[in-house]
């Protein structure tokens, strides 16, 4: 039987593949954010994950004004490193697990989240930069991905509460799953960061601290956080923060913190990773 | 009855909601279609015969031409969307969001290296702060 071993969180700071692309990670600006990652990278080789479902947002990359699903699931074989304007990053094409992620849209669909059934997909830096921070750079990534792409682009994206259900119903989809893997939920972006306006460079990093701690030991109530309060308290990009929601969701209530991070900034944004194990894993 | 708009009071922020969706739909397709390094070398061989292959207002063209980011945002623009114009140039989200300020890139980085900007007094519109 398929089970969900851990979760974690990280932000997805476009900058932070490009100083991994461009070799600039032991510079003075760049290395606390990648310091905070050492011990991520030595858990993740051991935990050695079969798949990882990717929580993460498509940056008008695939996603334009045409066609925004609320949610949507990656099923198809491999997902290439998107063009989003300076070229593709060279990092390997990512490997999908079409068997689970389409026995997941089944379930899911039927618990009453109607999720969009994706076929064809390249994945921009929201997929691509939390995987270098996990794994570096190898020749080929260590494990198959399912991205699971949540619109926080155009407003409204779905509520926290919405989110966190989500998870729940993901976890009991991926325990129906025959075949025997170890599988990891990551949610990604955040934390608090506005890169528009007048406001552009808002940080609140209390806002920042109260939510990781919230996460890890109080979800049910901060799943009930109102959009107003993302936007108004960590900007209007920290709305992604709602995706955090869904990797806890498919915890279990109580959770082993295995490891917490927080560094500002990372370009316009706080960066913020936790690492979570379920305690019967 | 119009919609609620509970973040209409923030201050130096547009969201991007359906109404701006809709305003901005044709600039944000044209930004998108930067991600073509074939529309790339188009649009800068000549921007305005490239932009004039798009239903846009006036006011948005000229906006793209001036790289006026809070213009874009105020004509539909969504940041994820005019990411592709600056990318096109070359310049990062963090060059981006500095014009957006006022400040010069140096103030900027520097703000984003001492913290960023302070959530305090940048709640509401009309509170003391500098947002």
């Amino acid at each position: 039987m398929a089970r969900i071993t851990a979760g974690l969180s990280t932000s997805h700071v476009p900058a932070i593949g490009v100083a991994v692309d461009l070799g600039k990670t032991q510079e003075d600006y760049w290395k606390p954010v990648f310091d905070g990652f050492e011990f991520s990278k030595k858990w993740i080789a051991e935990a050695n994950p079969d798949v990882v479902i990717l929580v993460f947002n498509d940056h008008a990359t695939v996603f334009g004004c045409d066609f925004i699903p609320t949610f949507a699931i990656g099923c198809a074989d491999e997902y290439a490193p998107a063009d989003e304007g300076w070229g593709p990053r060279p990092v390997p094409v990512v490997k999908g697990h079409p068997e689970l992620a389409s026995h997941i849209a089944q379930s899911v669909i039927q618990d009453d989240f109607d999720l969009t059934i994706v076929n064809r997909m390249d994945v921009d830096h929201g997929l691509t930069v939390p995987m270098s921070l996990m794994f570096g750079q190898p020749e080929a990534w260590p494990c198959r991905v399912i991205p699971v792409a949540v619109n926080v682009v155009q407003y409204p994206p779905p509520s926290g509460q919405r989110c966190y259900n989500l998870g729940k119903a993901i976890r009991k989809a991926v325990e129906l799953f025959d075949e025997d893997l170890s599988v990891q939920i990551w949610g990604t972006g955040g934390m608090s960061h506005q890169l528009q306006g007048p406001r552009a460079g808002l940080i609140n990093q209390d806002f920042d601290r109260d939510f990781l701690e919230r996460l890890v030991n109080d979800p049910v109530e901060l799943a009930k956080m109102p959009h107003i309060d993302y936007v108004r308290e960590a900007g209007s990009e920290g709305i992604e923060l709602v995706m955090w929601l869904i990797m806890r969701g498919a915890l279990n209530k109580d959770v082993v913190e295995r490891h917490r991070f927080y560094h500002v900034p990372a370009s316009n944004t706080a960066v913020g990773h936790l690492i979570l194990e379920n305690k019967d894993s | 009855m119009a919609l609620d708009k509970p973040y209409a009071d923030i201050p130096g922020t547009i969201i991007f909601d359906a109404d701006q969706a809709r305003k901005g739909y044709n600039l944000n397709q044209f930004s998108m279609s930067l991600m073509k390094a074939g529309n790339r070398d188009r649009f800068k061989a000549d921007e305005r015969a490239y932009l004039d292959e798009w239903p846009m207002t006036k006011e948005q063209k000229q906006a793209v031409l001036d790289r006026d980011y809070n213009e874009m945002m105020a004509l539909g623009g969504n940041i994820y969307f005019l990411a592709k114009i600056f990318s096109t140039d070359g310049l990062s989200f963090q060059f981006a969001a500095a014009t957006m300020t006022g400040m010069t890139q140096e103030e900027y980085a520097q703000m984003m290296l001492d913290g960023g900007r302070s959530i305090e007094g940048n709640r509401f519109v009309g509170e003391s702060g500098n947002g």
